[in-house]
């Protein structure tokens, strides 16, 4: 059959650019996406606008307590009054500078670490000596420094601390653990199974409260351990279990052509992981483990519940002060600011190595 | 080969023994230790008086119930909390995973600073915020707010209103419960033939008809009784009604806000996962979006969502142990109190990780057995 009516004719697609046509393709391009522009558009009115007065035009800065009590807005003059406190903790009032000194530092090796072209050994001793100058200064003790003792630490440098260290130690003890997992032999293989899966079924507080309960048991009568130790010591045996993991992960991608080409070399087991296997797998899970060390960066905050003074326990501890109750959305939001940054900008990171990693060779 | 095959043996004998090592040192130090400070060991202290009460309780408790007793009511109100939790965070997750995948820019840039804010940010932060809102935002019960009438909002918690006690209640809830039961049979049988035949039955409105209508007939054959027990405001706090009280509340949203925000992700990378080829064939062959959605996208993004979701759950379950934060009695929280009023740490951190993998194993299990129903079968 032929058909020899004339359809309608239709022309070509109009390509169009520009403000309104990106609007009628992103926010009104059906009934239904139209119907959901109006409702989402309509709650940000509600909320937006109530948020921004709070947050700013009714905001107070620097007023006393009592005077904050009136008004309606946002009393930021809780954190104005109390962010010394907040980000330092009982560190002596005299030597805050020590701490926030140790945390620039931090800083700027880190800024200067953002380079993926200025990896290599020599950032490594950077690292290094950074690490043994923040140790001085918060320390003290040598170069005139007073000394400080490290139940007086808190803020934002112990938590800093926690989550550094802690991902520091557990990230050798993680590629061991890996390595164990993958092994050929069956006893190595077993415990490594059982500590990762242990621990890993197990939320990071009962590590907590082991660590602040059992650990002194264990030991031998009169070696004492104090409490940043032993918390610092949980937090390293969590991280562990999860970079094992992340780690195993990286091995399971290497093709087993490299491992047979590095036997073929004569290599011996230690070496072929050093030198051809390690490199590559650790280099495939940089974004994974940079998402540890966000996840351990937020749990540190758990250390609040063993009573250390981390940056989550300083706010607590100021909000309780009598004089400033009642301030807690201020308090919580201020801190929330600090986590956020510094999450943020890590998970950002993460996601631009994972771009440049996936280009491909 | 021999060589290899001896070096490891002698290699493994080493580190067990040095694992071995340690453990029993540990351990030396640990009965030292006890003898000296003279604590006791060993799970007698389970059938003793507990003698601390439990703010909410899902079976009755009272302070001269047992340890053991005490210990219970904390498993249960953990699972409590992680079953609402995951079905909650479920829900929400998959609604804003894939609202980040919406064609609507507003939609999915709202629900992409959704997930970052909330991401970012650590959970026991998030806690402690929410119970604040709860108790220094909202007023004593004088002031109760009274948004619907019987529903009352103060610091003390959620006061709303339940249905009373009626003989006809009961029998119109088991009446629903096998209706449901009915009704699950029956679709699998439906959808089984269906599959065969390819021919359509309509079934939602049939469905629909018998669930939520044989328990109003059984209502109205009761004489359509109307019995409310009604909060009401006595002395300094209410009484009367269900309660959901600030710990809980905040515990809740906490948990979900913050997990829904990673579920989101799983699915929304699950979807991603699916291969662009399957929808265009979908749409080739003349299906809708939505069954395009049900019929062909889901069903292959199940396979990539299923296993991190499954990791997804087992944090929030033991994420709940940072009720103890803020002073929800959940079975971490009252196991400490059980250690610090007892002494015995290793009993009481030893329960908490047994029933902690325990949970790991149950939900592991479970989800495995799913995985593999819709796992690709080649």
């Amino acid at each position: 059959m032929i058909n020899n009516e004339v359809t309608d004719i239709i022309g070509p697609p109009v390509m169009k650019n520009g403000w309104g046509a990106w609007i009628n393709r992103n926010l009104f391009s059906s009934w239904f996406n139209t119907v959901l522009t109006a409702i989402c558009l309509y709650t940000l009115w509600l909320i937006v606008p109530p948020l921004i007065k709070w947050f700013f035009i009714n905001a107070h800065w620097n007023i006393p307590a009592e005077e904050c009590r009136l008004g309606d807005g946002a009393c930021w003059s809780f954190i104005v009054h109390n962010f010394r406190f907040i980000l330092f903790g009982f560190y002596p009032f005299e030597h805050h500078w020590r701490p926030a000194l140790a945390i620039l530092l931090f800083g700027i090796i880190t800024l200067v670490s953002i380079n993926k072209n200025w990896w290599n050994r020599k950032l490594m001793y950077l690292w290094l000596v950074t690490f043994l100058g923040m140790a001085i200064l918060m320390k003290g003790g040598i170069a005139g420094l007073t000394p400080v003792t490290a139940d007086r630490w808190g803020g934002l440098p112990l938590t800093l601390i926690l989550s550094v260290t802690g991902i520091l130690f557990a990230y050798p003890a993680g590629i061991l653990l890996a390595l164990g997992r993958c092994s050929k032999m069956v006893g190595i293989r077993a415990i490594c199974v059982g500590y990762i899966e242990l621990i890993r079924g197990v939320p990071l507080i009962s590590l907590l409260f082991m660590a602040s309960v059992m650990f002194p048991l264990f030991l031998p009568d009169g070696v004492v351990i104090n409490k940043l130790l032993r918390a610092q010591i949980a937090i390293i045996l969590f991280a562990a279990a999860y970079l094992a993991e992340t780690v195993r992960g990286g091995l399971q991608t290497i093709p087993k052509g490299q491992y047979e080409a590095a036997s073929a070399l004569g290599l011996s087991y230690f070496q072929q992981m050093r030198l051809i296997i390690l490199p590559q797998a650790l280099k495939t899970v940089i974004p994974s483990t940079v998402n540890i060390f966000i996840s351990t960066f937020k749990d540190t905050s758990l250390v609040v519940i063993v009573a250390l003074f981390d940056l989550l326990a300083t706010t607590k501890a100021s909000l309780a002060n009598p004089e400033w109750l009642g301030f807690s959305r201020e308090g919580y939001i201020f801190v929330a600011v600090i986590y956020f940054t510094f999450c943020f900008s890590m998970s950002r990171f993460s996601i631009n190595i994972e771009k440049e990693l996936n280009r491909g060779y | 080969m021999n060589n290899k095959f001896r070096n490891s043996i002698i290699f493994q004998v080493v580190v067990i023994s040095l694992v071995i090592g340690i453990g029993y040192f540990f351990f030396y130090n640990t009965q030292q230790n006890l003898r000296q400070q003279s604590i006791a060991t060993g799970f007698d202290f389970l059938t003793r008086e507990a003698s601390f009460n439990i703010g909410e309780s899902v079976i009755r408790f009272s302070a001269k119930d047992t340890y053991l007793r005490a210990l219970m009511v904390g498993v249960l109100n953990t699972l409590k909390v992680s079953l609402i939790g995951i079905a909650f965070s479920i829900v929400i997750g998959t609604v804003i995973g894939i609202s980040r995948l919406s064609t609507n820019w507003l939609v999915a840039k709202i629900a992409a600073i959704y997930i970052e804010l909330i991401r970012n940010i650590p959970l026991l932060l998030q806690l402690f915020f929410f119970y604040s809102l709860f108790t220094e935002l909202l007023p004593h019960p004088r002031n109760a707010l009274n948004p619907i009438s019987g529903v009352f909002l103060t610091n003390r918690g959620l006061y709303f209103p339940i249905l009373g006690e009626h003989p006809v209640y009961p029998v119109i809830a088991a009446s629903f419960i096998l209706v449901c039961l009915v009704v699950l049979i029956l679709h699998m049988f439906v959808l089984k033939k269906r599959w065969l035949s390819s021919e359509s039955v309509p079934k939602a409105p049939v469905y629909l008809l018998l669930i939520f209508g044989v328990p109003l007939l059984i209502w109205i054959i009761g004489g359509s009784p109307i019995l409310m027990d009604v909060p009401k405001l006595g002395g300094f706090n209410f009484g009367g009604g269900a309660s959901i009280s600030p710990e809980f509340g905040g515990l809740m949203a906490g948990l979900i806000l913050y997990t829904s925000a990673f579920i989101a992700e799983v699915v929304r990378s699950g979807i991603q996962s699916v291969n662009k080829g399957q929808t265009e064939a979908a749409m080739a062959i003349g299906l809708g979006k939505v069954r395009i959605l049900r019929f062909i996208v889901l069903p292959q993004a199940m396979r990539a969502i299923v296993p991190p979701l499954t990791n997804q759950m087992l944090n929030l379950t033991k994420n709940s142990s940072l009720a103890v934060g803020i002073g929800y009695p959940d079975f971490v929280s009252i196991a400490n109190t059980s250690i610090n009023q007892t002494g015995q740490a290793i009993e009481g951190v030893g329960l908490i990780i047994v029933l902690y993998v325990f949970f790991s194993l149950v939900t592991s299990i479970i989800m495995n057995w799913y995985n593999r129903k819709i796992i690709l079968k080649t």
